[in-house]
């Protein structure tokens, strides 16, 4: 397995040996911190379009390791405004950095850079499309929570249509013995494409509306919130985005093991009552990106092997 | 092969490209810009054909295609022939196949893929032949026929 030079592109670059070596090595720098293991390389984050999450914890995952972070947090005040391409940008980028991390608005954008670039690109997600680290750190949650990830059954909950998170963490989750339960009301369902990846891969799964009918077999719930972008008619937005919210009234119907995940932001799918249960796994999920982060990192460059 | 011949006036070097449904012999020479040529072309449909029941037949004179046009012609017409003819004989026959991989000629049917907002060459994983489905390197989109667009 070579992980050096390596661009973290899309999950579904990944085999099961290579997301668990990943995993594997995350838990590692979590137990015994590296703090110099980065010394004199250089991270250039690129965020082409705002974030809070990724953007913050990759660059405290790359400070905390030794090494330095250039860069810029938004399009605004940079060439591209003068219209410089993508790949001019990226051409001028990897001289400057040992390792690129890059968000952009448009779907391929992580791809095409990383044929414009020497150095390893990390896509911290590309418009609609992938956002591979979200997903290598949702598994590390899961496995951490858990101690595995087989035999679990696995229930995600919003907005199935457009949630990107969801459907990587599903299509990676299909390389693992798992059952799947999607709970959204009929818009927002799984697209058939994923589903019809999941029954080759002979991974069981159940499409459910009901949410209080599956609660009680769940391990996880991975909640997502409903993007108002997605509604162009802000009264549709608000009908589907009340379906769905977790409080306190869920505990007697559930198993006292759950563990409850959410990509973050959220707005009200999950009320803040939760939060100091031991069912809220969100805050230390969103956590979790340094140890996993600071994997790739330290993996793509060859600081580890 | 006589029968042919006194129907489309033989060509001495040059492509044909045979049992094209009919339906889609237009298509083929439109892809194949050959409006736009200077060279011998003879266009016909409707022709009796075994496999097809009628065919349409395109010769052009002088004229031997591209890869990409070959790949061209198996997105619109999968089920065409080309012979390759050099001093009145056929020296190459073959059947047009879609590729494993599509390069450069189809457009990606996602307006927020990054090809269709910067300068990049298209590409496509074929993941079935038929049905038709490819799925867009850059932004992962899976489409079938109905969303090929030829560049």
């Amino acid at each position: 397995m070579k992980f050096q030079n390596r661009d973290i592109i899309s999950i579904k670059d990944f085999t099961k040996d290579e997301i668990l070596h990943v995993l594997k090595t995350a838990k590692k720098l979590e137990s015994k911190p590296e703090h110099s293991l980065m010394r004199g390389r250089v991270m250039a984050s690129l965020f082409f379009e705002p974030s809070t999450r990724t953007r913050l914890s990759f660059e405290s995952a790359m400070t905390r390791l030794g090494g330095e972070v250039i860069g810029f947090s938004e399009p605004g005040n940079t060439s591209l405004k003068k219209g410089e391409t993508l790949w001019d940008t990226i051409k001028m980028a990897e001289k400057y950095a040992d390792v690129i991390v890059m968000r952009h608005p448009v779907e391929g954008a992580a791809r095409l850079a990383s044929e414009a670039s020497d150095v390893p690109i990390i896509n911290g997600g590309d418009g609609a499309n992938q956002h591979p680290t979200q997903t290598l750190l949702d598994l590390y949650t899961i496995q951490k929570t858990k101690g595995k990830i087989d035999g679990l059954n696995i229930g995600f909950l919003g907005d199935l249509k457009y949630g990107r998170t969801v459907h990587s963490l599903a299509t990676a989750l299909a390389h693992f013995n798992v059952t799947l339960y999607f709970i959204s009301s009929e818009a927002l369902k799984m697209p058939d494409s994923y589903l019809e990846e999941l029954q080759r891969k002979k991974i069981k799964y159940h499409e459910e509306a009901d949410l209080m009918k599956v609660i009680g077999k769940l391990d996880v719930l991975y909640a997502t919130r409903i993007q108002k972008e997605r509604f162009p008619d802000p009264l549709e937005y608000k009908k589907y985005a009340g379906v769905y919210k977790l409080d306190k009234s869920i505990i007697p119907h559930i198993k006292p093991s759950l563990k409850i995940m959410h990509p973050l932001p959220r707005v009200d799918e999950i009320h803040p009552e939760l939060d100091d249960t031991p069912h809220a796994l969100y805050f230390e999920q969103a956590g979790n990106g340094i140890p996993v982060r600071q994997a790739l990192l330290a993996l793509v460059t060859g600081r580890i092997k | 092969m006589t029968g042919r011949t006194l129907k489309i006036s033989a060509i001495k070097e040059g492509t044909v490209i045979d049992h094209i449904s009919t339906v889609n012999t237009f298509k083929v020479a439109e892809i194949l810009n050959l409006r736009g040529s200077g060279n011998v072309v003879t266009v016909g449909m409707n022709f009796e054909s075994k496999r097809l029941g009628r065919k349409g037949v395109i010769k052009i004179g002088d004229r031997f295609l591209t890869k990409q046009e070959v790949d061209k012609i198996a997105l619109v017409a999968p089920e065409a022939n080309i012979n390759i003819i050099k001093n009145f004989d056929v020296t190459k026959k073959f059947s047009v196949e879609i590729p494993e991989v599509i390069s450069g000629i189809i457009k990606c049917a996602n307006p927020n893929c990054i090809t269709n907002i910067e300068r990049s060459k298209t590409k496509f994983n074929v993941l079935s032949k038929s049905p038709l489905k490819i799925k867009c390197h850059y932004c992962e989109r899976v489409v079938g026929k109905e969303n090929v667009e030829l560049i």
